[in-house]
């Protein structure tokens, strides 16, 4: 039976976890995500999901890799800096093709950084982040609802794909309450796919997880074979949300909490006679490349807004590909950008004069 | 030699077996075990890897777990134990074998769980990992194979290269004033409480192969009972980068490292318990 309640961002991600039928979380404590794991250990009883407290985020994600190989739903959470340390695991991840649940509860870096909100983790969640050519599933939400749905969304992809899945948040989403819609709890797996080590039986060959394959041709294979399943993801899974974009003359991009801000702005724009429309990529990775180049059809300028430097405004410049200006208005370390300050940045790239 | 006199010698060779029928299936003493696949071993002539890994696939056979099995093999010369043993397993990071391990029981709790990991693996880059999976007393087997050097990248320092013993990256000796001191790891997790069984093997000779097979059993019997933790070292040579025959490697191993790393029991449970 679903439930509404009103949730901690973090805590309702986990009580997601236990709902969608995961089998085991490794973690390890880190702000300000901690919340998610003492969730779990205090109520993943209830459906015996295995939970465990890791020596480190090193550890916890070669659980995952281990856990994930028997075929399991299998997840962890960290923020920022404990994520810099899960990179080398998500790689071996993404190469032996398991599936898997990320979650980065961002925070301000580089380095030990604060513990406030930030989007700085972007090129390390869509670019890569490890070693080599991987790509994983991105999915960023914007409200504690999605938290909620990416888990159950994010389990059902890293499934479907054989792939790891990313819910990148921040800081700011795992700490706020909201009301929430809590899916029914579902089955844990009782059957389990052909490839996992669960112990041979006679009827079948060995099942062997493995990234390594020291002749070049064929690890190129294992590359090609890699790129053309996120081909497949590109062609299917592409996420985005339209705010007021039919009438738009000028765009604010942003995912996650910035989208929310860019909405508030986008209203304030209208009521003084701007008309904004503001477009959320939802998904990371695959990006709505097509998308935003079809609205740059339509509109005179995007102003793309993160809690970065400017990270994901060199995929929408990509895809912009030059017909309209793309400018970008960025907060770090932190700093949450206000409607105003958006609003502010709008007009004096757009409009001309500061009002 | 070239390689077509190779060829007629290893002709004349099955010929020869096929006509005094040497080997029937009634005079059979010594089989391969069904847990060994026939895949030809990549490891160097007189290395120990080959005999821990049929003492492992015998002990298998044996107590009938083939089924229930799964191993982890380590970053290391042993990175390929995947192809030679015939059970499920997971090829892991460097230095995270006990950790890809502990997750698997967590999951599996009613399989048979053991890493397979070399002292660089386990002692230097996963120290971490093997501590607290020994700690927690993960009921599982780790078989640790010291040989005192890094294999595959090429001879250089381990964690538990001897003092003044030479390697690429030591090439006038270990000096512990600069390079630190041996690692004796396994002394170290003999002492944590979630440890059942410890204990110091070889694979040099005959005594020392039965014994190493014996504590692999007891490892593998121990999980069967939820006692907690096993480990089992192997001290082990490396006749090509300790750049000696294997035979001269096997004398040193028994004159230098032996003498460093004792072998026999550092736990065992007490007999009520057993």
């Amino acid at each position: 039976m679903s439930e509404m309640k009103l949730m901690k961002g973090n805590e309702a991600l986990a009580e997601a976890a236990i709902r969608a039928g995961c089998d085991a979380y490794f973690g390890y404590p880190i702000t300000p995500q901690s919340e998610v794991l003492e969730y779990l250990a205090n109520y993943a009883h209830r459906t015996g999901m295995v939970v465990l407290q890791a020596e480190s985020e090193v550890a916890s994600i070669n659980m995952v890799y281990g856990a994930a190989g028997t075929g399991r739903k299998i997840m962890t959470s960290s923020s920022s800096p404990g994520m810099s340390l899960m990179m080398e695991g998500v790689s071996y991840i993404a190469c032996a093709e398991l599936p898997c649940l990320l979650v980065n509860v961002v925070r301000g870096g580089p380095g030990l950084g604060t513990i406030q909100p930030s989007q700085g983790d972007y090129f390390q969640a869509v670019k890569g982040g490890g070693h080599g050519d991987y790509k994983l599933i991105v999915l960023a939400p914007s409200t504690v609802q999605e938290m909620v749905d990416f888990v159950r969304d994010g389990f059902d992809l890293a499934f479907k794909y054989k792939n790891p899945v990313m819910i990148l948040t921040d800081g700011a989403l795992g700490q706020m309450m909201e009301k929430v819609d809590l899916f029914p709890q579902m089955d844990r797996k009782t059957e389990f796919e052909s490839w996992a080590t669960v112990g041979k039986p006679k009827t079948r060959e060995r099942n062997v997880i493995t990234s390594l394959n020291i002749q070049a041709d064929e690890m190129e294979k294992t590359n090609i074979h890699l790129q053309a399943k996120y081909k497949l993801i590109e062609e299917n899974e592409i996420k985005y949300e339209e705010y007021m974009c039919d009438d738009a003359e000028i765009l604010l991009v942003g995912f996650g909490l910035v989208a929310r801000i860019c909405k508030k702005a986008a209203q304030l724009a209208r009521e003084k006679g701007i008309k904004v429309g503001v477009f959320r990529p939802i998904s990371l990775f695959p990006f709505p490349t097509a998308k935003i180049n079809e609205l740059a059809g339509k509109v005179k300028g995007i102003l793309d807004v993160e809690m970065n430097a400017g990270q994901m405004v060199e995929d929408v410049r990509l895809a912009v590909n030059g017909k309209i200006p793309v400018e970008f208005h960025g907060r770090m370390g932190g700093v949450v950008p206000s409607p105003e300050e958006i609003l502010h940045k709008l007009e004096e790239k757009f409009v001309g004069e500061i009002a | 030699m070239s390689e077509k006199t190779l060829v007629n010698e290893e002709q004349h060779f099955e010929e020869m077996i096929a006509e005094e029928s040497i080997c029937t299936t009634d005079n059979l003493v010594y089989e391969k075990p069904d847990t060994l696949l026939d895949t030809p071993m990549h490891y160097c002539p007189g290395c120990g890897h080959g005999v821990a890994h049929r003492l492992i696939a015998e002990v298998i056979d044996e107590l009938g777990i083939q089924e229930d099995t799964i191993g982890v093999a380590p970053v290391g010369c042993s990175v390929f134990a995947y192809n030679y043993l015939n059970i499920d397993m997971t090829e892991a990071a460097h230095g995270r074998a006990s950790a890809v391990a502990t997750a698997i029981k967590r999951v599996l709790p009613d399989k048979y769980v053991f890493s397979y990991q070399g002292d660089g693996d386990l002692a230097a880059i996963g120290t971490a990992e093997t501590i607290h999976t020994c700690n927690r007393g993960e009921n599982l087997l780790i078989i640790f194979i010291n040989n005192g050097i890094y294999g595959m990248t090429g001879g250089q320092m381990a964690p538990t290269t001897l003092p003044g013993m030479k390697s690429t990256t030591s090439p006038f000796g270990r000096d512990v004033a600069t390079m630190g001191n041996p690692l004796k790891i396994t002394e170290l997790v003999a002492q944590l409480p979630g440890v059942y069984y410890c204990t110091r093997t070889a694979v040099n000779n005959a005594g020392n192969v039965r014994r190493a097979k014996k504590a692999i059993q007891k490892g593998f019997e121990y999980q069967k009972l939820n006692k907690g933790l096993s480990f089992v070292e192997i001290v082990s040579n490396c006749p090509s980068n300790w750049k000696m025959t294997p035979l001269a490697s096997n004398k040193w191993m028994e004159e230098n490292m032996f003498a460093f790393y004792p072998l026999g029991d550092l736990k065992v449970p007490n007999d009520k318990e057993k």
